[in-house]
Protein backbone atom coordinates (compact mmCIF):
# COMPACT_ATOMS: atom_id res chain seq x y z
CA UNK A 1 0.00 0.00 0.00
CA UNK A 2 1.08 3.37 -0.85
CA UNK A 3 1.82 5.79 1.78
CA UNK A 4 -0.96 8.14 2.17
CA UNK A 5 0.39 11.64 0.98
CA UNK A 6 -0.95 15.07 0.99
CA UNK A 7 -0.92 18.03 -1.05
CA UNK A 8 1.98 20.51 0.93
CA UNK A 9 2.20 24.19 0.13
CA UNK A 10 5.72 22.79 -1.28
CA UNK A 11 4.28 21.56 -4.11
CA UNK A 12 1.90 24.54 -5.26
CA UNK A 13 4.57 27.13 -4.21
CA UNK A 14 5.28 28.34 -7.94
CA UNK A 15 1.40 29.05 -8.06
CA UNK A 16 1.15 31.82 -4.86
CA UNK A 17 2.79 34.74 -4.53
CA UNK A 18 5.92 34.73 -1.47
CA UNK A 19 3.52 36.09 1.13
CA UNK A 20 1.45 33.00 1.11
CA UNK A 21 4.64 30.70 1.61
CA UNK A 22 4.98 33.31 5.09
CA UNK A 23 1.72 33.28 6.13
CA UNK A 24 0.77 36.84 5.01
CA UNK A 25 -2.18 35.94 2.77
CA UNK A 26 -4.81 33.41 3.59
CA UNK A 27 -5.18 30.15 1.53
CA UNK A 28 -9.01 28.80 1.15
CA UNK A 29 -10.92 26.89 -0.35
CA UNK A 30 -13.56 27.28 -3.18
CA UNK A 31 -15.41 23.66 -3.98
CA UNK A 32 -15.47 21.24 -4.58
CA UNK A 33 -19.30 21.15 -3.57
CA UNK A 34 -20.05 25.03 -3.91
CA UNK A 35 -23.52 26.09 -5.71
CA UNK A 36 -21.85 28.73 -7.54
CA UNK A 37 -18.78 26.64 -9.39
CA UNK A 38 -20.97 25.42 -11.71
CA UNK A 39 -20.48 21.24 -10.73
CA UNK A 40 -17.86 19.87 -9.17
CA UNK A 41 -14.65 22.56 -9.82
CA UNK A 42 -12.15 23.35 -6.68
CA UNK A 43 -10.47 26.57 -6.78
CA UNK A 44 -7.67 27.39 -4.55
CA UNK A 45 -7.81 30.92 -3.48
CA UNK A 46 -5.10 33.12 -2.42
CA UNK A 47 -6.90 36.02 -0.67
CA UNK A 48 -5.35 38.96 0.96
CA UNK A 49 -8.81 40.18 3.24
CA UNK A 50 -11.24 39.89 0.59
CA UNK A 51 -9.00 40.46 -2.28
CA UNK A 52 -8.26 37.51 -4.75
CA UNK A 53 -4.59 37.20 -5.36
CA UNK A 54 -4.43 34.06 -6.95
CA UNK A 55 -6.52 31.84 -8.01
CA UNK A 56 -6.15 28.38 -9.04
CA UNK A 57 -8.45 26.24 -10.73
CA UNK A 58 -8.38 22.38 -9.44
CA UNK A 59 -10.63 19.78 -12.26
CA UNK A 60 -10.48 16.66 -12.36
CA UNK A 61 -13.08 15.03 -10.16
CA UNK A 62 -15.53 14.21 -12.93
CA UNK A 63 -12.89 12.38 -15.04
CA UNK A 64 -14.51 9.36 -16.17
CA UNK A 65 -12.31 8.34 -18.77
CA UNK A 66 -14.61 8.50 -21.78
CA UNK A 67 -11.56 9.12 -24.13
CA UNK A 68 -10.68 5.47 -22.43
CA UNK A 69 -13.46 4.07 -23.12
CA UNK A 70 -14.08 4.77 -26.17
CA UNK A 71 -11.19 3.00 -27.15
CA UNK A 72 -12.59 -0.21 -26.18
CA UNK A 73 -16.11 0.01 -28.01
CA UNK A 74 -17.26 0.36 -31.79
CA UNK A 75 -18.11 3.60 -33.82
CA UNK A 76 -21.46 3.42 -33.68
CA UNK A 77 -21.47 1.88 -29.41
CA UNK A 78 -18.77 4.87 -28.69
CA UNK A 79 -21.04 7.48 -29.75
CA UNK A 80 -23.48 7.35 -26.80
CA UNK A 81 -20.41 8.17 -24.71
CA UNK A 82 -20.09 11.61 -26.31
CA UNK A 83 -23.58 12.56 -24.85
CA UNK A 84 -22.33 12.40 -21.33
CA UNK A 85 -19.33 15.12 -21.57
CA UNK A 86 -21.10 18.46 -22.03
CA UNK A 87 -24.61 17.50 -20.51
CA UNK A 88 -25.87 20.88 -21.44
CA UNK A 89 -25.06 20.41 -25.05
CA UNK A 90 -25.47 16.43 -25.90
CA UNK A 91 -26.89 17.30 -29.50
CA UNK A 92 -23.98 19.52 -30.31
CA UNK A 93 -21.31 16.68 -28.82
CA UNK A 94 -23.09 13.95 -30.93
CA UNK A 95 -22.91 15.76 -33.95
CA UNK A 96 -19.20 16.82 -33.49
CA UNK A 97 -18.28 13.11 -33.21
CA UNK A 98 -20.47 12.38 -36.30
CA UNK A 99 -18.97 14.74 -38.62
CA UNK A 100 -15.74 13.15 -37.77
CA UNK A 101 -16.38 10.06 -38.29
CA UNK A 102 -18.06 10.87 -41.54
CA UNK A 103 -14.75 12.65 -42.54
CA UNK A 104 -13.08 9.42 -41.60
CA UNK A 105 -14.58 6.91 -43.63
CA UNK A 106 -15.90 9.44 -46.33
CA UNK A 107 -19.55 9.47 -45.86
CA UNK A 108 -22.08 11.76 -47.37
CA UNK A 109 -25.79 12.95 -45.34
CA UNK A 110 -28.76 14.13 -46.86
CA UNK A 111 -29.58 17.68 -46.89
CA UNK A 112 -32.46 16.83 -44.82
CA UNK A 113 -30.28 15.44 -42.06
CA UNK A 114 -28.42 17.90 -42.48
CA UNK A 115 -30.84 20.23 -41.52
CA UNK A 116 -32.65 18.72 -38.79
CA UNK A 117 -29.25 18.44 -36.97
CA UNK A 118 -29.05 22.47 -37.60
CA UNK A 119 -32.09 23.00 -36.34
CA UNK A 120 -31.86 20.56 -32.99
CA UNK A 121 -28.76 21.64 -32.61
CA UNK A 122 -30.01 25.33 -32.60
CA UNK A 123 -32.25 24.50 -30.15
CA UNK A 124 -29.70 22.70 -28.28
CA UNK A 125 -27.55 26.00 -27.59
CA UNK A 126 -30.57 27.56 -26.81
CA UNK A 127 -31.36 25.29 -24.34
CA UNK A 128 -27.61 25.45 -22.90
CA UNK A 129 -28.06 29.43 -23.03
CA UNK A 130 -30.66 29.19 -20.90
CA UNK A 131 -29.37 27.01 -18.29
CA UNK A 132 -26.48 29.44 -18.80
CA UNK A 133 -28.25 32.74 -18.02
CA UNK A 134 -29.98 31.32 -15.29
CA UNK A 135 -27.56 30.05 -13.62
CA UNK A 136 -25.15 33.05 -13.56
CA UNK A 137 -27.86 35.17 -12.81
CA UNK A 138 -28.80 33.40 -9.81
CA UNK A 139 -25.10 33.79 -8.58
CA UNK A 140 -25.81 37.49 -8.54
CA UNK A 141 -29.14 36.60 -6.78
CA UNK A 142 -31.09 37.79 -9.48
CA UNK A 143 -33.40 35.03 -8.88
CA UNK A 144 -36.64 35.12 -11.71
CA UNK A 145 -34.36 34.49 -14.70
CA UNK A 146 -33.77 31.32 -13.48
CA UNK A 147 -37.49 30.42 -13.09
CA UNK A 148 -37.86 31.89 -16.65
CA UNK A 149 -34.77 30.33 -18.01
CA UNK A 150 -35.88 26.91 -17.43
CA UNK A 151 -39.55 27.26 -18.36
CA UNK A 152 -38.16 27.57 -21.67
CA UNK A 153 -35.82 24.92 -21.52
CA UNK A 154 -38.60 22.70 -20.19
CA UNK A 155 -40.24 23.04 -23.77
CA UNK A 156 -36.63 22.64 -25.99
CA UNK A 157 -36.44 19.28 -23.74
CA UNK A 158 -39.72 18.51 -24.82
CA UNK A 159 -39.14 18.81 -28.44
CA UNK A 160 -35.91 16.82 -28.30
CA UNK A 161 -38.42 13.81 -26.53
CA UNK A 162 -40.34 14.02 -29.70
CA UNK A 163 -37.81 13.51 -32.13
CA UNK A 164 -35.38 11.31 -29.80
CA UNK A 165 -37.51 9.61 -27.51
CA UNK A 166 -35.07 11.28 -24.68
CA UNK A 167 -35.06 14.97 -22.94
CA UNK A 168 -31.03 14.78 -22.31
CA UNK A 169 -28.94 12.33 -23.46
CA UNK A 170 -30.43 11.91 -27.38
CA UNK A 171 -27.97 10.11 -29.50
CA UNK A 172 -30.69 11.12 -32.09
CA UNK A 173 -27.67 12.19 -34.52
CA UNK A 174 -26.12 9.00 -36.04
CA UNK A 175 -22.68 8.42 -38.66
CA UNK A 176 -24.60 8.93 -41.55
CA UNK A 177 -28.04 10.86 -40.87
CA UNK A 178 -30.24 11.16 -37.96
CA UNK A 179 -31.46 8.22 -36.08
CA UNK A 180 -34.80 8.27 -37.59
CA UNK A 181 -37.54 11.03 -39.34
CA UNK A 182 -38.99 13.77 -37.46
CA UNK A 183 -42.73 13.08 -36.16
CA UNK A 184 -45.17 14.78 -37.50
CA UNK A 185 -46.17 16.92 -34.59
CA UNK A 186 -42.51 18.33 -34.82
CA UNK A 187 -42.98 21.16 -37.07
CA UNK A 188 -46.13 22.30 -35.26
CA UNK A 189 -43.77 22.55 -31.68
CA UNK A 190 -40.95 23.82 -33.18
CA UNK A 191 -42.67 26.74 -34.87
CA UNK A 192 -44.95 27.58 -31.98
CA UNK A 193 -41.74 28.03 -29.38
CA UNK A 194 -40.05 30.02 -32.30
CA UNK A 195 -43.06 32.19 -31.90
CA UNK A 196 -43.05 32.64 -27.78
CA UNK A 197 -39.41 33.33 -27.72
CA UNK A 198 -38.58 36.61 -29.15
CA UNK A 199 -40.93 38.26 -26.36
CA UNK A 200 -39.47 35.66 -23.84
CA UNK A 201 -35.57 36.45 -24.54
CA UNK A 202 -36.99 40.52 -24.05
CA UNK A 203 -38.31 39.44 -20.63
CA UNK A 204 -35.04 37.92 -19.59
CA UNK A 205 -33.40 41.47 -20.91
CA UNK A 206 -35.68 43.58 -19.25
CA UNK A 207 -34.69 41.62 -15.62
CA UNK A 208 -31.21 41.97 -16.07
CA UNK A 209 -29.38 43.88 -19.43
CA UNK A 210 -30.29 47.96 -17.97
CA UNK A 211 -30.78 46.43 -14.34
CA UNK A 212 -28.40 48.90 -12.39
CA UNK A 213 -26.86 46.29 -9.80
CA UNK A 214 -26.63 43.69 -12.83
CA UNK A 215 -24.05 46.18 -14.72
CA UNK A 216 -22.44 47.66 -11.48
CA UNK A 217 -21.61 43.68 -10.70
CA UNK A 218 -20.46 42.74 -14.47
CA UNK A 219 -18.94 46.07 -16.12
CA UNK A 220 -15.03 45.95 -16.21
CA UNK A 221 -15.10 43.16 -14.61
CA UNK A 222 -12.91 40.09 -15.79
CA UNK A 223 -11.37 41.92 -18.35
CA UNK A 224 -9.14 40.27 -20.70
CA UNK A 225 -8.20 41.69 -24.46
CA UNK A 226 -8.76 40.01 -27.52
CA UNK A 227 -5.14 39.22 -28.14
CA UNK A 228 -4.87 37.38 -24.75
CA UNK A 229 -8.53 35.52 -25.12
CA UNK A 230 -6.62 34.16 -28.56
CA UNK A 231 -3.20 33.51 -26.92
CA UNK A 232 -5.30 31.93 -23.92
CA UNK A 233 -6.82 29.76 -26.11
CA UNK A 234 -9.99 30.79 -25.03
CA UNK A 235 -13.63 30.11 -27.59
CA UNK A 236 -17.07 31.11 -28.02
CA UNK A 237 -19.04 33.84 -26.41
CA UNK A 238 -15.95 34.51 -24.44
CA UNK A 239 -13.82 35.21 -27.05
CA UNK A 240 -16.02 37.00 -29.00
CA UNK A 241 -16.72 39.56 -26.02
CA UNK A 242 -13.29 40.30 -26.64
CA UNK A 243 -13.88 41.33 -30.15
CA UNK A 244 -12.23 38.82 -31.91
CA UNK A 245 -14.57 37.09 -34.54
CA UNK A 246 -14.12 33.33 -34.37
CA UNK A 247 -17.56 31.33 -34.64
CA UNK A 248 -16.39 27.89 -36.44
CA UNK A 249 -19.86 28.04 -38.21
CA UNK A 250 -19.02 31.02 -40.34
CA UNK A 251 -15.24 30.11 -40.19
CA UNK A 252 -15.10 26.84 -41.53
CA UNK A 253 -19.26 25.80 -42.23
CA UNK A 254 -20.41 22.33 -41.05
CA UNK A 255 -23.69 20.48 -41.55
CA UNK A 256 -24.86 23.21 -43.91
CA UNK A 257 -24.30 26.17 -41.85
CA UNK A 258 -23.22 28.26 -44.94
CA UNK A 259 -26.62 28.09 -46.43
CA UNK A 260 -28.30 30.07 -43.38
CA UNK A 261 -28.12 34.21 -43.11
CA UNK A 262 -27.15 34.52 -39.48
CA UNK A 263 -24.54 37.24 -37.84
CA UNK A 264 -22.07 36.62 -35.91
CA UNK A 265 -22.37 38.93 -32.40
CA UNK A 266 -19.42 40.49 -31.27
CA UNK A 267 -18.42 43.00 -28.33
CA UNK A 268 -15.00 44.78 -27.97
CA UNK A 269 -15.60 45.42 -23.85
CA UNK A 270 -13.98 41.89 -23.06
CA UNK A 271 -15.97 42.14 -19.36
CA UNK A 272 -18.84 39.99 -18.23
CA UNK A 273 -21.05 42.21 -19.32
CA UNK A 274 -19.85 41.92 -22.79
CA UNK A 275 -20.42 38.48 -22.59
CA UNK A 276 -23.23 38.58 -21.40
CA UNK A 277 -24.61 40.51 -24.05
CA UNK A 278 -23.09 38.16 -26.93
CA UNK A 279 -25.06 35.09 -25.68
CA UNK A 280 -28.20 36.96 -25.58
CA UNK A 281 -27.57 37.82 -29.02
CA UNK A 282 -26.91 34.51 -30.23
CA UNK A 283 -29.58 33.45 -28.63
CA UNK A 284 -31.60 35.77 -30.77
CA UNK A 285 -29.52 34.65 -34.05
CA UNK A 286 -30.19 30.47 -33.12
CA UNK A 287 -33.65 31.38 -33.71
CA UNK A 288 -32.77 33.03 -36.82
CA UNK A 289 -30.78 29.96 -38.02
CA UNK A 290 -33.38 27.60 -36.95
CA UNK A 291 -36.45 30.12 -38.51
CA UNK A 292 -34.71 29.03 -41.73
CA UNK A 293 -33.70 25.97 -41.35
CA UNK A 294 -37.37 24.84 -40.85
CA UNK A 295 -38.84 27.38 -43.86
CA UNK A 296 -36.43 25.36 -46.30
CA UNK A 297 -36.33 21.76 -44.47
CA UNK A 298 -36.22 20.15 -47.69
CA UNK A 299 -37.75 16.22 -48.38
CA UNK A 300 -36.06 13.11 -48.68
CA UNK A 301 -34.08 10.18 -46.77
CA UNK A 302 -32.96 11.52 -43.45
CA UNK A 303 -29.94 8.39 -43.47
CA UNK A 304 -27.05 7.84 -45.88
CA UNK A 305 -28.09 4.89 -47.80
CA UNK A 306 -24.57 3.58 -47.87
CA UNK A 307 -24.99 0.27 -45.73
CA UNK A 308 -21.56 -0.20 -45.30
CA UNK A 309 -21.79 2.02 -42.71
CA UNK A 310 -25.72 2.76 -41.85
CA UNK A 311 -27.76 0.03 -40.82
CA UNK A 312 -30.86 -1.06 -43.39
CA UNK A 313 -34.46 -0.12 -42.39
CA UNK A 314 -35.91 -2.68 -40.44
CA UNK A 315 -38.65 -3.07 -43.18
CA UNK A 316 -35.64 -4.22 -45.81
CA UNK A 317 -34.23 -6.77 -43.35
CA UNK A 318 -37.12 -9.44 -43.77
CA UNK A 319 -36.97 -9.30 -47.46
CA UNK A 320 -32.92 -8.54 -48.24
CA UNK A 321 -30.18 -10.92 -48.05
CA UNK A 322 -27.86 -8.36 -48.34
CA UNK A 323 -29.26 -6.41 -46.03
CA UNK A 324 -29.43 -8.53 -43.17
CA UNK A 325 -26.06 -9.35 -43.52
CA UNK A 326 -25.61 -5.65 -43.69
CA UNK A 327 -27.38 -5.71 -40.44
CA UNK A 328 -25.86 -8.52 -38.92
CA UNK A 329 -22.06 -7.48 -40.03
CA UNK A 330 -23.25 -3.26 -38.34
CA UNK A 331 -24.34 -4.57 -35.20
CA UNK A 332 -21.81 -7.22 -34.41
CA UNK A 333 -18.51 -5.90 -36.01
CA UNK A 334 -19.55 -2.57 -36.67
CA UNK A 335 -17.73 -0.79 -39.91
CA UNK A 336 -13.73 -0.58 -40.30
CA UNK A 337 -12.57 3.09 -40.93
CA UNK A 338 -9.27 3.64 -43.09
CA UNK A 339 -6.27 4.23 -41.29
CA UNK A 340 -5.12 7.70 -40.57
CA UNK A 341 -6.88 10.43 -38.17
CA UNK A 342 -8.95 13.46 -38.15
CA UNK A 343 -9.82 16.62 -36.58
CA UNK A 344 -13.14 17.83 -36.70
CA UNK A 345 -14.54 20.77 -35.13
CA UNK A 346 -17.70 22.62 -34.40
CA UNK A 347 -19.18 25.24 -32.57
CA UNK A 348 -20.80 24.38 -29.11
CA UNK A 349 -22.55 26.67 -26.83
CA UNK A 350 -19.31 27.22 -25.05
CA UNK A 351 -16.91 27.68 -28.38
CA UNK A 352 -14.76 25.03 -30.10
CA UNK A 353 -16.06 21.60 -29.72
CA UNK A 354 -12.93 19.52 -31.42
CA UNK A 355 -12.98 15.59 -32.41
CA UNK A 356 -9.65 14.06 -32.81
CA UNK A 357 -10.24 10.40 -34.46
CA UNK A 358 -7.34 8.10 -35.47
CA UNK A 359 -7.73 4.87 -36.84
CA UNK A 360 -6.03 2.03 -37.08
CA UNK A 361 -7.81 0.46 -39.88
CA UNK A 362 -9.90 -1.41 -37.40
CA UNK A 363 -13.83 -1.21 -36.22
CA UNK A 364 -12.89 0.81 -33.17
CA UNK A 365 -11.24 4.14 -32.82
CA UNK A 366 -7.47 3.61 -32.00
CA UNK A 367 -7.34 7.25 -30.02
CA UNK A 368 -10.27 9.61 -29.69
CA UNK A 369 -9.64 13.28 -28.02
CA UNK A 370 -11.77 16.10 -27.61
CA UNK A 371 -11.02 19.37 -27.56
CA UNK A 372 -13.59 20.58 -25.16
CA UNK A 373 -14.34 24.59 -25.05
CA UNK A 374 -14.68 25.17 -20.93
CA UNK A 375 -11.79 22.97 -20.62
CA UNK A 376 -9.34 25.90 -22.53
CA UNK A 377 -11.99 28.82 -20.92
CA UNK A 378 -11.34 27.60 -17.44
CA UNK A 379 -7.58 27.53 -17.76
CA UNK A 380 -8.04 31.32 -17.97
CA UNK A 381 -9.72 32.22 -14.51
CA UNK A 382 -6.84 33.29 -12.77
CA UNK A 383 -5.63 36.13 -14.92
CA UNK A 384 -9.48 36.85 -15.30
CA UNK A 385 -9.57 37.02 -11.15
CA UNK A 386 -6.27 38.56 -10.30
CA UNK A 387 -7.25 41.72 -8.40
CA UNK A 388 -11.34 41.02 -7.93
CA UNK A 389 -13.24 40.58 -4.98
CA UNK A 390 -14.70 36.66 -3.79
CA UNK A 391 -18.24 37.64 -4.95
CA UNK A 392 -16.72 38.76 -8.38
CA UNK A 393 -14.93 35.52 -9.18
CA UNK A 394 -18.25 33.75 -8.74
CA UNK A 395 -19.64 36.31 -11.56
CA UNK A 396 -16.64 35.48 -13.55
CA UNK A 397 -16.94 31.80 -13.50
CA UNK A 398 -20.32 32.26 -14.48
CA UNK A 399 -19.33 34.47 -16.83
CA UNK A 400 -16.92 32.13 -19.05
CA UNK A 401 -19.72 29.55 -18.92
CA UNK A 402 -17.88 26.26 -18.13
CA UNK A 403 -19.45 22.58 -17.85
CA UNK A 404 -17.03 20.57 -15.53
CA UNK A 405 -18.60 17.11 -17.31
CA UNK A 406 -17.14 18.66 -20.34
CA UNK A 407 -13.71 19.25 -18.77
CA UNK A 408 -13.10 16.63 -17.19
CA UNK A 409 -14.51 14.14 -19.86
CA UNK B 1 -6.73 24.94 -45.86
CA UNK B 2 -3.61 26.41 -47.81
CA UNK B 3 -0.91 24.15 -48.63
CA UNK B 4 1.40 27.05 -49.18
CA UNK B 5 2.05 27.11 -45.28
CA UNK B 6 3.20 23.25 -45.13
CA UNK B 7 5.11 23.68 -47.78
CA UNK B 8 7.14 26.31 -45.92
CA UNK B 9 7.84 24.12 -42.55
CA UNK B 10 8.87 21.47 -45.12
CA UNK B 11 11.62 23.38 -46.92
CA UNK B 12 12.56 25.11 -43.15
CA UNK B 13 12.47 21.99 -41.09
CA UNK B 14 13.17 18.99 -43.39
CA UNK B 15 9.96 16.75 -42.10
CA UNK B 16 7.32 15.31 -44.01
CA UNK B 17 3.28 16.18 -44.82
CA UNK B 18 0.53 13.45 -44.46
CA UNK B 19 -2.68 13.80 -46.68
CA UNK B 20 -5.37 12.20 -45.19
CA UNK B 21 -9.06 13.15 -45.99
CA UNK B 22 -8.70 16.37 -47.21
CA UNK B 23 -6.33 17.48 -44.53
CA UNK B 24 -3.07 18.01 -44.03
CA UNK B 25 -0.37 16.99 -41.53
CA UNK B 26 3.02 18.37 -40.64
CA UNK B 27 5.17 16.15 -38.96
CA UNK B 28 8.29 17.40 -37.70
CA UNK B 29 11.15 16.03 -35.46
CA UNK B 30 11.36 16.49 -31.58
CA UNK B 31 14.51 18.51 -32.17
CA UNK B 32 12.47 21.01 -34.26
CA UNK B 33 9.60 20.75 -32.61
CA UNK B 34 10.42 24.39 -30.25
CA UNK B 35 11.65 25.72 -33.35
CA UNK B 36 8.97 25.35 -35.54
CA UNK B 37 6.16 26.36 -32.98
CA UNK B 38 7.55 29.15 -33.15
CA UNK B 39 7.60 29.57 -36.20
CA UNK B 40 3.75 28.81 -36.29
CA UNK B 41 3.32 31.29 -33.92
CA UNK B 42 5.34 33.90 -34.79
CA UNK B 43 6.13 33.53 -38.39
CA UNK B 44 3.20 31.88 -39.89
CA UNK B 45 0.78 33.96 -37.54
CA UNK B 46 -1.62 31.23 -35.83
CA UNK B 47 -2.75 32.73 -33.14
CA UNK B 48 -4.20 30.33 -31.34
CA UNK B 49 -3.60 26.76 -30.18
CA UNK B 50 -6.78 24.73 -30.48
CA UNK B 51 -5.58 21.69 -29.02
CA UNK B 52 -2.53 19.47 -27.91
CA UNK B 53 -2.78 15.71 -27.32
CA UNK B 54 -0.95 12.89 -27.89
CA UNK B 55 -1.44 9.27 -29.52
CA UNK B 56 -0.18 6.02 -27.59
CA UNK B 57 1.19 3.22 -30.24
CA UNK B 58 2.00 0.57 -28.19
CA UNK B 59 4.41 -0.66 -25.97
CA UNK B 60 6.86 -2.13 -28.80
CA UNK B 61 6.73 0.45 -31.20
CA UNK B 62 9.33 3.47 -31.51
CA UNK B 63 8.72 6.20 -31.33
CA UNK B 64 5.86 5.36 -29.46
CA UNK B 65 4.18 8.52 -28.68
CA UNK B 66 3.26 11.11 -31.30
CA UNK B 67 1.86 14.98 -29.80
CA UNK B 68 -1.10 15.71 -32.16
CA UNK B 69 -1.30 19.90 -32.52
CA UNK B 70 -4.16 22.13 -33.87
CA UNK B 71 -3.72 26.01 -34.70
CA UNK B 72 -6.28 28.57 -35.99
CA UNK B 73 -5.55 31.63 -37.59
CA UNK B 74 -8.10 34.07 -37.39
CA UNK B 75 -6.77 36.47 -39.23
CA UNK B 76 -5.29 34.19 -42.00
CA UNK B 77 -8.30 32.21 -41.80
CA UNK B 78 -6.59 29.06 -42.13
CA UNK B 79 -5.33 25.95 -39.23
CA UNK B 80 -2.51 23.99 -39.39
CA UNK B 81 -1.47 20.52 -37.81
CA UNK B 82 0.96 19.34 -36.00
CA UNK B 83 2.66 16.07 -35.28
CA UNK B 84 5.62 15.09 -33.62
CA UNK B 85 7.12 11.52 -32.73
CA UNK B 86 8.11 11.21 -29.45
CA UNK B 87 10.42 8.34 -27.96
CA UNK B 88 9.30 5.47 -25.80
CA UNK B 89 12.21 5.28 -23.88
CA UNK B 90 11.91 8.19 -21.14
CA UNK B 91 9.42 10.07 -22.86
CA UNK B 92 10.37 13.49 -22.53
CA UNK B 93 9.71 16.97 -25.19
CA UNK B 94 9.80 20.69 -24.58
CA UNK B 95 7.19 22.38 -23.16
CA UNK B 96 5.61 25.32 -25.77
CA UNK B 97 3.37 27.20 -22.84
CA UNK B 98 5.76 30.26 -22.94
CA UNK B 99 4.23 30.38 -26.53
CA UNK B 100 0.69 29.34 -26.18
CA UNK B 101 -0.28 29.86 -22.83
CA UNK B 102 -3.09 27.52 -23.03
CA UNK B 103 -0.92 24.30 -23.47
CA UNK B 104 0.04 24.36 -19.99
CA UNK B 105 -3.17 22.42 -19.17
CA UNK B 106 -3.13 20.54 -22.09
CA UNK B 107 0.17 19.38 -21.51
CA UNK B 108 -0.60 18.42 -17.96
CA UNK B 109 -3.35 16.76 -19.33
CA UNK B 110 -0.71 14.32 -21.59
CA UNK B 111 1.16 14.23 -18.79
CA UNK B 112 -1.31 12.79 -16.66
CA UNK B 113 -2.39 10.15 -19.32
CA UNK B 114 0.52 9.19 -21.09
CA UNK B 115 3.17 10.08 -18.89
CA UNK B 116 5.50 12.11 -21.44
CA UNK B 117 7.20 14.71 -19.58
CA UNK B 118 6.86 18.65 -20.49
CA UNK B 119 10.70 20.38 -19.87
CA UNK B 120 10.42 23.83 -18.58
CA UNK B 121 7.13 23.49 -18.38
CA UNK B 122 5.53 26.29 -15.72
CA UNK B 123 3.49 24.11 -13.64
CA UNK B 124 3.29 19.77 -14.24
CA UNK B 125 1.37 18.27 -12.05
CA UNK B 126 -1.54 15.75 -12.49
CA UNK B 127 -4.83 16.94 -13.18
CA UNK B 128 -7.25 14.53 -14.38
CA UNK B 129 -6.51 11.80 -11.90
CA UNK B 130 -5.74 12.32 -8.37
CA UNK B 131 -1.82 13.53 -7.61
CA UNK B 132 -0.45 10.50 -5.81
CA UNK B 133 -2.18 8.34 -8.84
CA UNK B 134 0.18 5.39 -10.24
CA UNK B 135 0.25 5.23 -13.69
CA UNK B 136 -1.05 6.67 -16.90
CA UNK B 137 -4.59 5.39 -18.06
CA UNK B 138 -4.58 6.69 -21.85
CA UNK B 139 -1.61 4.11 -22.43
CA UNK B 140 -1.99 1.42 -24.31
CA UNK B 141 -1.13 -1.29 -21.77
CA UNK B 142 -3.25 0.00 -18.86
CA UNK B 143 -6.20 -1.95 -18.14
CA UNK B 144 -9.48 -0.56 -19.09
CA UNK B 145 -12.22 -1.85 -16.27
CA UNK B 146 -12.93 -5.74 -15.65
CA UNK B 147 -10.87 -5.58 -12.25
CA UNK B 148 -11.12 -4.83 -8.66
CA UNK B 149 -11.47 -1.00 -7.89
CA UNK B 150 -7.61 -0.44 -5.93
CA UNK B 151 -8.30 1.24 -2.21
CA UNK B 152 -5.67 1.13 0.23
CA UNK B 153 -6.28 -1.78 2.10
CA UNK B 154 -5.83 -4.15 -1.47
CA UNK B 155 -3.85 -1.98 -3.18
CA UNK B 156 -0.35 -4.32 -3.28
CA UNK B 157 -3.04 -7.12 -3.97
CA UNK B 158 -4.48 -5.47 -7.39
CA UNK B 159 -1.48 -3.44 -8.28
CA UNK B 160 0.05 -7.01 -8.17
CA UNK B 161 -1.59 -8.70 -10.80
CA UNK B 162 -2.01 -5.82 -13.24
CA UNK B 163 -1.14 -7.00 -16.69
CA UNK B 164 1.87 -3.76 -17.35
CA UNK B 165 3.30 -4.85 -20.54
CA UNK B 166 7.18 -4.79 -20.53
CA UNK B 167 9.13 -3.35 -23.35
CA UNK B 168 11.42 -5.96 -24.93
CA UNK B 169 15.34 -4.47 -25.55
CA UNK B 170 16.33 -5.34 -28.58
Amino acid sequence: MPDLQSVTLEDIKHLVSGRALEGDTMLLNMGPQHPSTHGVLRVLLELDGETVINAIPDVGYLHTGIEKNMEAKTYQKAEVMTDRMDYLNTVGNNLGYCLAVEKLVGLDVPERAQYLRVILAELQRLASHMVWLGTSALDIAAMSDYMYAFREREIILGILELVSGQRMMTTYIRPGGVWRDVPAEFDKAVRDFLKILPKRIDQYESLLTKNPIFIDRCAKVGVISGEDALNWGLSGASLRGSGVNYDVRKFAPYSSYDHFDFEVPLHTDGDVRARYLVRIAEMRQSIKIIQQAMDRLPGGPVRSSNYKFVPPPRSEIGVSMEALIHHFKLWTEGFSAPKGSVYVAVESPRGELGTFLESDGGPKPYRVHFRTPSFDNLQVLPKLAKGHMVADLVVIIGSVDIVLGDIDR
Amino acid sequence: MSASNYQTLVEKFKGTVIDFAGEQTFVVSPDDYLASVEFIHSELGFEMLATLTAIDYGVQAEPRYHLFLRFNSIAGHDTFNLRVPVSGHNPKIHSIDKIYRNANWHEREVYDLFGVHFEESSDLRRIMMPFDWKGHPLRKDYPLGYEEPQFTFNFDEIEGHKPYAVRREE
